[in-house]
């Protein structure tokens, strides 16, 4: 049976009397919350509870569905510049913090680790506990408010959220630029991303053969940096219409590409881009959108996730798997467990309530 | 053989004899940092040249249950590096190797005793920068920088060091060699890294950073505003803020401040100003020309009685000079002071400012301010001599009243210098009991023995040697400033 506590204090409650618990705000990555114990149902704990503009800064209870912060920081011409995943799908503030994940936004100035000021979450032994501050600049304490972006739900519940918000830019424009390999696009990205243009955001998607650059900017600078981008690849270049843009930054923040039941986190970085697409190239059933200027890819997969392992394993890389079935494995990959991870662990969930890391 | 010489003993066999000091005249080269009012002298201090012997030396003091201080070039405001006396320090200063630039995943990783201004100046070659800029960055180290999570004028846009750190490989202080993070911009799992920057120290070593870079914005543009009242200057960034502009830096200064950067600098600010206002927009040449047309309209809508742009890059430095050495500066206007280092609310800076006006009247204390008012940090500097009886003693009060002031209007205790030694008394005043437990708790995770650079951070016993010895000798020198 599923609780659904409408307060912090209930949270720690429920801590507090279940041998095992595990969290879920709106499932938009399931396999995330998978596995034994009393679930929670954030939703319930919902609205800002603080939102001064001029101070760019909210805070929010972790139940709160991205979109409805968006919609409310949209009033004021304000917005998360990392454009927060799956919140068309419902996704919530204190789950997209525990899964880590950042949209194609992240590309410019950084992602949720970046914007998250601070925390009220509920540990291990059911204490509630604070920590970072609300205001835009902080150094007191250590700053566990970054511990927690990634924890997956197994070293606390958050309850609470503050983050960090600026201006959204007047007007934005979006350029596709074609990319016809993997190593052609990989070279044009990093040109793009060292250049004086500072785009907000840029994706990378195979199947399109396509790079994706979204500006932001008043409108007369628009005019001249997209002109001097076209000029740059001569009848490479395409300008998108207002509803080619939307959708295209919809794709990427949705996955609405994926057909693939498994889905799949995998930092990466452009110097690692080609070797990635050639090893999801020679998968069936396997696709990738590179997000952020190659910092991360998000894969579907449609088939058995053995050879996707070992590959990713073989290139040192790691993935989170957040989407497919309980007995999939929720690493793939490469990935360290230094003590120091068992022994916060222990600091925090001292008696093992959350899932296992 | 005696106690100092078999410390001394064990400690050459880790590094070499001639990189372990004992002796006076170098123990007291490192009894201080920056916040000059605390010393103590340490055991002794090793100075390594690889992170294998950092490695081996922290190892050892976990062995042995000697506490160490990790140390770059020793500029922290907070005490954060002050030694402890029945330990040791580690100079991390010739750990100074930039191991890689690469231009196409835009990182750099650095050795912990690389000096910041070092990395842009490599990046530049590759049009590329490490954007944290603290104002004492010709001489501060990434290590430090990552310890202490410092800021810089320009955090509103950018944010502090941990946004610029994406990976590291540290020792413990059980003596563990992790790595966390990586060369990419994402992470997945916990991110230890985000948690080891502004760890202060306590949780163990970096040996190498990974740091991001940004490419160098195409333009400047710098403003310098000058204004009758702190008021009006204030009423100005409010304006700027909520017209939707995103500066890369928002800065104020006010009239002793001025005085004293005009005196030190000869910076040429507006004469006769109660406070000047420092715009500085960048980026690509068209959206800045947009933007200055932006913020031309709203400055004309303020009160300054004379504006002025920088026309050339020379022209900025001088305006960036008189604002980063006003710290220092102040110290012409007064034997001793203390820089302090709260956060409030932007909304309530001018709040904030009239009560810190307030106090000074009242108690008859000299207070300059200079701050980043985009933030909200405020850097009031508290003027005192301290060769006057109870001077330091009561200088020390108005900064622990400003201090609840901040936590009181729901800001922080510190912005960008950390809590070090100097401000752990106030840290009970920002978190609970319960809050203050849990990361006693990760502490002991991460050092169950406390012998990473302890004494720090949490509330303790009287810190040692509290006493005024005016100027760090380097900031004297004009080499140093604090900010």
């Amino acid at each position: 049976m599923a609780g659904r506590p409408t307060s912090a204090e209930e949270v720690a409650e429920a801590v507090r009397a279940h041998r095992q618990v595990r969290v879920r705000g709106a499932g938009t990555k399931g396999r995330l919350v998978d596995g034994p114990g009393e679930l929670l149902e954030m939703s319930g704990l919902r609205g800002i509870e603080e939102y001064e503009a001029s101070e760019y800064t909210f805070t929010a209870r972790a139940g709160t569905p991205v979109r409805e912060i968006e919609e409310a920081l949209a009033e004021k011409g304000q917005y998360l510049p990392f454009d927060p995943m799956f919140a068309g799908a419902g996704a919530t503030l204190g789950g997209s913090v525990a899964a880590g994940f950042s949209g194609p936004g992240r590309f410019r100035y950084g992602g949720m680790r970046d914007f998250l000021l601070g925390v009220q979450l509920v540990d291990g032994r059911g204490t509630l506990v604070r920590s970072g501050g609300k205001v835009v600049k902080n150094a007191a304490g250590f700053d566990l408010p970054k511990f927690m972006v990634g924890s997956l739900g197994r070293m606390g519940i958050l309850t609470e959220v503050c983050f960090k918000v600026f201006p959204r830019p007047r007007r934005t424009r979006t350029l596709r630029i074609a990319a016809p390999a993997p190593a052609a696009a990989v070279e044009r990205l990093v040109r793009v991303a060292a250049s004086r243009w500072e785009a907000d955001a840029l994706d990378y998607v195979p199947r399109e053969a396509a790079l994706y650059l979204r500006l932001g900017a008043p409108g007369e600078a628009l005019d001249s940096l997209a002109a001097e981008i076209e000029a740059e690849w001569p009848g490479e270049v395409a300008v998108l219409d207002d509803e080619a843009e939307r959708a295209c930054w919809l794709s990427s923040r949705e996955m609405t590409w994926a057909n693939g039941g498994r889905r799949v986190k995998v930092p990466v970085s452009p110097s690692r881009m080609a070797a990635l697409q050639e090893l999801v190239d020679g998968l069936d059933g396997c696709e990738a959108r590179f997000a952020s200027g190659g910092a991360v890819a998000w894969l579907s997969v449609a088939a058995s996730l053995d050879a996707l392992r070992d590959g990713l394993a073989r290139a040192g890389l790691i993935g989170l798997l957040f989407a497919g079935p309980a007995d999939d494995p929720l690493w793939l990959g490469k990935r360290s467990e230094p003590a120091i991870l068992a022994d916060m662990k222990q600091a925090l969930d001292p008696d093992g309530r959350f899932p296992a890391i | 053989m005696a106690a100092g010489s078999q410390l001394q003993h064990s400690l050459a066999r880790l590094v070499a004899p001639d990189r372990v000091y004992v002796d006076d005249v170098h123990l007291a080269a490192y009894e201080s940092d920056g916040l000059t009012v605390f010393r103590a002298r340490p055991r002794a201090v090793v100075v390594p040249e690889t992170s294998a012997e950092v490695v081996a030396v922290v190892r050892w003091c976990h062995g042995n249950a000697v506490p160490f201080v990790a140390r770059g070039s020793g500029t922290s405001l907070s005490g954060g590096s002050l030694p402890v006396e029945e330990g040791i320090v580690i100079a991390l200063n010739r750990l100074d190797r930039i191991l890689e630039l690469d231009p196409v995943d835009r990182v750099a990783v650095v050795e912990p005793g690389v000096i910041n201004l070092d990395v842009s100046v490599a990046a530049g070659e590759s049009g590329l920068y490490f954007a944290p800029d603290p104002s004492s960055q010709t001489i501060c180290t990434i290590g430090g920088n990552v310890a202490f999570n410092s800021g810089g004028a320009h955090c509103l846009k950018y944010g502090m060091t941990a946004n610029h750190v994406l990976g590291m490989k540290a020792v413990l202080a059980t003596g563990e060699v992790v790595e966390f993070g990586g060369r990419s911009r994402e992470h997945i799992g916990p991110d230890f890294t985000g948690l080891f920057c502004g760890s202060e120290g306590l949780f163990g070593v970096a040996l190498e950073t990974t740091l991001r870079l940004l490419p160098l914005p195409e333009m400047f543009h710098t403003v310098l505003a000058g204004y009758r009242s702190l008021e009006e200057a204030g009423n100005a960034v409010s304006a700027v803020i909520e017209s939707g502009l995103l500066p890369g830096a928002l800065e104020i200064m006010d009239a002793l401040a001025i005085e004293a950067a005009e005196a030190a600098v000869a910076c040429g600010y507006p004469g006769g100003a109660a406070a000047v206002l420092i715009v500085e927009l960048e980026g690509p040449r068209e959206k800045v020309a947009a933007e200055r047309v932006q913020l031309e309209e709203i400055l004309a809508a303020t009160n300054s009685f004379e504006s002025r742009v920088a026309a050339d890059a020379e022209e900025r430095a001088t305006i960036w000079k008189g604002r980063k050495s006003a710290f220092s500066a102040v110290g012409r206007l007064s034997p001793d002071f203390i820089v302090q280092d709260g956060v409030v609310p932007r909304t309530r800076l001018g709040e904030a400012l009239r009560r810190i006006g307030e106090m000074s009247a009242e108690t008859g204390i000299r207070v300059a301010n200079v701050f980043h008012a985009g933030d909200g940090n405020l850097h009031p500097l508290i003027l005192f001599d301290g060769r006057e009886d109870g001077g330091l003693e009561r200088a020390e009060a108005l900064a622990g009243r400003i201090l609840e002031m901040c936590v009181a209007m729901g800001g922080s205790i510190t912005g960008e210098h950390g809590v070090g030694m100097e401000k752990r008394a106030y840290l009970p005043g920002m978190f609970s009991e319960d809050d203050i437990d849990v990361m006693k708790r990760v502490r002991a995770a991460f050092d169950p023995k406390e012998i990473a650079n302890p004494g720090k951070m949490f509330p303790g016993p009287e810190a040692p040697a509290l006493t005024a010895h005016g100027l760090h000798p380097l900031e004297k020198a004009g080499v140093i400033s604090r900010e």
